[in-house]
């Protein structure tokens, strides 16, 4: 019974400070503006739509890997992956949480972009470092 | 999980609890941090040990699980530490520096009081079990006092973006660990998914804490409402 009770409550405190965490780190990404470039070749309106973020996160893993960005990039794909599931099931039920999961969703896009964008300018200065050599 | 298995991801650990203490060092947090990082520099130590019991007697010995589980007793109370020199960090202009150590003492030894009464009550084999029970109790009161410092967080209005992660990190091991060694109780035989999972789970810390020394500046602000679920 005890372990049950236990169980529950870590439970439902650890998907509290998950969505926080994850929060957390798109927070940080928020103000960044994206690079005009990057707007351009992902075609993304003004606000990023939740609906791009499977195509921005294509496009990241294609771009050479920032060790730094690994452990928030696959936090905010399972963050992304959870909120989908709350919009399929917990949604449907109370519509109001609607309007909040999709402005959710288009801020993971947006850190993903921002992402992108820093591996871009890491790329370029790979490259340039190579040519330098 | 293979033998082999187990040591990449000890490896795997270790790297990372390095790696937190260099990205400290390297932006002049180490101080500041103290106890976060005694407690990885603890973990490596930790690791190296079971590294050597793994390679010497194997996963599956009884050797492995005791120093695994009485190691991770022992540094569970050191992350319980750790926690509460956060607490210290975020009430600092408080001054309420002593009332914090003080209370986290009788905490402390109330949770090892509890643990010690559960386990006399149900086993024959205390000194086995001690260990295991004390890291899950501390685990949940960990939780708890994560979740009460963050409640503090939000209504102090703290917007440390650097703090808010490491608190928020801790609270997702917390209660990841929390809720493994809880699945662990329900049944025997979910002994071996905790022997297995606890690992794993033990990289997740240092990998969002090494994140959070690596990119965040120490100066950085988050928006104080851009956290909570509801805007204000």
């Amino acid at each position: 019974m005890m372990a049950a009770f236990f169980l529950a409550c870590s439970l439902v405190f650890l998907l509290q400070f998950f969505v926080w965490y994850c929060r957390s780190l798109i927070s940080a990404s928020v103000s960044h503006p994206l690079s005009v470039e990057v707007r351009d070749v992902m075609n993304l309106p003004a606000p990023a739509s939740g609906e791009d973020f499977a195509r921005v996160t294509q496009l990241l893993l294609l771009c050479p890997d920032r060790p730094e960005d690994r452990s928030a990039v696959r936090a905010i794909g399972a963050y992304f992956r959870l909120l989908n599931f709350v919009r399929a099931s917990l949604a449907r039920v109370v519509p109001s949480a609607q309007l909040w999961i999709e402005s959710e969703r288009s801020r993971c896009t947006h850190f993903a972009a921002v992402t992108l964008d820093r591996r871009i300018a890491f790329s370029r200065e790979l490259l340039a470092q190579q040519i330098e050599v | 999980m293979s033998g082999s298995a187990a040591l990449l991801v000890l490896f795997l650990g270790t790297l990372l609890e390095a790696l937190v203490v260099v990205c400290a060092v390297r932006r002049k947090l180490f101080r500041r941090y103290f106890f976060l990082n005694l407690y990885m520099i603890l973990c490596a130590a930790a690791s190296l040990g079971r590294w050597q019991i793994l390679q010497q007697e194997g996963i599956k010995s009884l050797d492995y699980r005791y120093f695994y589980f009485y190691s991770d007793a022992v540094l569970t109370i050191a992350l319980f530490f750790a926690l509460i020199s956060l607490y210290v960090y975020v009430f600092e202009e408080m001054n309420l520096e002593r009332y914090f150590r003080l209370g986290a003492v009788v905490l402390l030894a109330g949770t090892c009081w509890f643990s010690y009464t559960v386990v006399s009550q149900s086993s024959h084999k205390m000194l086995t079990y001690f260990a295991f029970e004390l890291s899950q109790n501390l685990y949940f009161v960990g939780l708890v006092l994560t979740y009460v410092l963050w409640g503090a967080i939000l209504k102090l209005r703290e917007t440390r973006s650097l703090l808010v992660q490491l608190v928020l990190s801790l609270g997702v091991f917390f209660g990841a660990s929390a809720a493994t060694y809880s699945v662990s109780n329900l049944h025997p035989t979910f002994f071996s998914y905790v022997h297995n999972m606890m690992p794993i789970m033990g990289c997740l810390l240092p990998l969002a804490w090494a994140y959070a020394f690596w990119r965040v500046a120490d100066d950085d602000h988050l928006p104080p409402t851009s956290l909570s679920m509801v805007p204000r």
